[in-house]
């Protein structure tokens, strides 16, 4: 496939700049709204899948709770095919806990368990780790990018990386998915993928930089729009082959690594997306704005 | 010709060394708790007495004997790391009996002296730890790692023990003279010696017919009790063996679907340089697997997310070269200028962009704990030897195959002559 056509993505970006800041509005009010729906990893609380032989309904599983002395309130059973999720919100003791094996042993005696625990003061760290690995990578992308390519670069590949792992965030939060230690993970694959785009589209441009001299921000547009283009089908074609294996990961894949999925499958498109749309509309808006010798040209509120 | 038979030849060898490797490779990877079954427990340690600090020292002491402890315990291949200052983190796979091993882990092996004053007038055939029941002597008592391994005038193995308090050992002894004083690890009595006079240099002396590995033994599992820190679970994790296979084929499964899909997808698209590609992403997977038997690296579940996905990310740097040299063709070049121009700037466009996602890789493994370091460390591996094998490797195969001229139509490339502009 080669588009003979060139598209206008300067032009095309200007929706896409109100597209992506509706949509963080609409996040950070979900954010502030609900907040997130965290799983066991971000709250206190025992979590325990359990495979099973045969389908056992939720009534076949509140006479175990009650043998270990778990109220109604504070455990959520969710039972599924050939197996049951139980979620408590207060950690399991270590006798409860056998005996929660045992009871249900009973039931099934092929059962096989995972139980999760965590202490809410090592989930709060958790996040917290990751918030300051996510600044920290932003600084080395930062040092990086300015001294391969200019700075300029680094701040237009920053903001489309923030805006990335934001809207997936924003995402979980408006749909409530749940958030779990594996969802992380994901959000920090999507800053590597998203960067990783953003630097190729970006690579191009700087060598067609070199060829010629661009003086008003026609220029610019046009060689950014021909830079966009060049890798168009190379954009298309890497985010398709890696949303392929996100994709079958998701529908395929174990049940503890589905959210994972799910999340990089969001994740890529919008790291596709903003590499085109976010990144290359602002590195010419932040190369424009430096030229002093602009002609008066069409005023840009991109 | 001397092109196209090293081009068979490389290819070929690298496919039987691939074919004839592989399931024995398969078989050594070590696989992670989530994936094989067992449990995952978290410690925070804490000086057993206040105002005491915890060392780098300690903590790398007591994660040792953790490490011992377990291995005493028959579990196979416990893993046991610290994090931060106060952390240590014990992985054990297959442990049918977790309760208990989780007990014996938590309380730490303690040396106890103990005489039989003041106790009831023991049954028949009652036990040591019944026989003597009030503790003169506890862990804390003896000096932190004091204890080894000494002969005494027989040249017997004996283990020297020394005391904190001399004073305290001297009333001690003093008061017991004439009677027994036993020697307990937990509960059970390793000797007990009668006491034949005060002894006032704070050292104690455990004698029995031990070999020279007995008392070595008995010394570390003294030296163990005598740690100065306290553990306290602060997160743990179990899995059941079945559960984690069962991830763990539904994962590979749906690897080896989306693998397939991303081959054909390849081959469809840029024909013999798509099967060149394809063949740069098997001997990646394979080396991937090599890396990780060779530096028995641990596979996690995200382990293995990362190994699927970082395949996709390979993929891309073949699809940037490819479609480089499509339009080099495009501009007018020939096809051997094409592929030498889109070879070189291609490398340069996946250098960057790759050393990007390292860096960002490199900050997780530095930062991030347990599944996310796992994770970090699966894709900082999969993309160096994604530039080995997707850049150096197929960009020397198309070399070859243009230069022994089976690739010299544009049309091999998927390009149409409509499209090529004269130059």
């Amino acid at each position: 496939m080669h588009f003979k056509r060139e598209f206008d993505f300067v032009k095309l970006s200007k929706s896409a700049f109100i597209f992506s800041i509706v949509l963080t509005i609409a996040g950070i009010i979900a954010l502030a709204a609900f907040g997130l729906n965290y799983g066991v990893d971000f709250r206190a609380g025992s979590n325990v899948d359990v495979k099973l032989s045969k389908n056992v309904t939720a009534e076949e599983i509140q006479p175990v709770l009650n043998a270990i002395g778990v109220a109604k309130e504070d455990a959520h059973i969710t039972p599924g095919d050939n197996r049951v999720n139980i979620r408590f919100t207060k950690v399991l003791k270590e006798d409860q806990d056998e005996k929660l094996k045992s009871e249900i042993l009973k039931l099934d005696k092929n059962a096989s368990f995972e139980i999760n625990t965590v202490d809410p003061e090592m989930a709060k760290e958790l996040g917290r780790n990751a918030i300051y690995a996510v600044l920290i990578s932003c600084i080395g992308i930062i040092i990086y990018v300015s001294i391969r390519f200019e700075w300029r670069f680094a701040l237009a590949a920053i903001v489309a990386l923030l805006h990335d792992a934001f809207m997936v965030v924003a995402i979980f939060s408006i749909f409530r998915l749940e958030v779990s230690l594996t969802f992380i993970v994901a959000v920090l694959t999507i800053i590597g993928y998203s960067i990783n785009d953003t630097i190729v589209i970006f690579d191009r441009i700087r060598e067609n930089l070199r060829f010629g001299k661009q003086k008003t921000r026609e220029d610019l547009a046009k060689l950014l729009n021909h830079s966009v283009n060049q890798m168009l089908m190379r954009s298309l074609y890497t985010a398709f082959t890696v949303f392929i294996a996100a994709f079958f990961l998701f529908l395929f894949g174990g049940e503890s690594i589905k959210m994972f999925s799910l999340a990089m499958v969001i994740g890529l498109i919008f790291g596709a997306y903003s590499s085109i749309f976010i990144a290359s509309p602002l590195w010419l808006l932040f190369k424009y704005k430096q030229k002093p010798n602009r002609k008066a040209a069409k005023p840009s509120k991109a | 010709m001397k092109r196209i038979a090293t081009f068979i030849i490389v290819v070929l060898v690298a496919a039987g060394i691939m074919a004839w490797s592989t399931p024995g490779l398969l078989n050594g990877v070590r696989l992670g708790l989530d994936l094989k079954g067992g449990f995952e427990i978290l410690y925070e340690a804490s000086p057993l007495e206040a105002g005491q600090k915890i060392t780098k020292q300690s903590l790398t002491r007591t994660a040792e004997s953790l490490e011992k402890r377990a291995n005493a315990l028959g579990t196979s291949e416990p893993e046991v790391t610290t994090e931060g200052t106060n952390r240590i983190r014990l992985k054990i796979a297959g442990v049918t009996n977790e309760a208990e091993v989780r007990k014996k882990m938590k309380e730490p092996a303690s040396l106890t002296f103990r005489s039989a004053e003041g106790c009831k007038a023991p049954a028949e055939n009652a036990q040591p730890k019944d026989i003597y029941c009030k503790v003169e002597l506890v862990g804390s008592d003896f000096v932190e790692n004091g204890a080894s391994v000494g002969y005494d005038q027989l040249n017997q193995p004996v283990i020297d023990i020394k005391v904190k308090d001399k004073k305290k050992f001297a009333d001690v002894t003093k008061r017991l003279i004439g009677q027994n004083l036993a020697i307990f690890l937990d509960d059970n009595m390793l000797s007990d010696p009668t006491v034949r006079q005060e002894l006032t240099d704070g050292k104690a002396q455990i004698s029995g017919s031990y070999s020279i590995e007995e008392a070595k033994q008995i010394r570390d599992t003294i030296n163990l009790g005598a740690l100065p820190l306290k553990l306290t679970e602060k997160y743990s994790q179990s899995v059941g063996a079945t559960l984690g296979k069962q991830s763990l084929q539904k994962t590979i499964e749906a690897g080896i679907i989306g693998s397939i899909v991303i081959l054909i997808f390849m081959i469809a698209m840029y024909r013999l340089p798509g099967i060149i590609a394809s063949f740069g992403l098997i001997v990646h997977t394979w080396l991937l697997i090599l890396v990780f038997v060779w530096a028995d690296f641990t596979l996690t579940l995200p382990g293995v997310a990362a190994f699927i996905l970082g395949i996709g990310m390979a993929v891309d740097a073949n699809i940037i070269t490819n479609e480089r040299i499509r339009e080099e063709i495009r501009n007018g070049r020939s096809v051997t200028s094409a592929v030498k121009a889109g070879n070189k700037s291609s490398f340069r466009t996946i250098l960057d962009s790759n050393i990007t996602t390292i860096i960002v890789g490199a900050v997780m493994f530095a930062f991030g704990t347990g599944a996310v370091k796992g994770f970090a460390l699966v894709l900082i591996v999969e993309i160096v030897l994604s530039i080995l094998t997707n850049v150096y490797l197929t960009h020397f195969l198309l070399s070859l195959l243009v230069k022994g001229e089976l690739l010299k139509k544009p049309k091999q490339f998927g390009v149409k002559e409509s499209e090529i502009n004269a130059l």
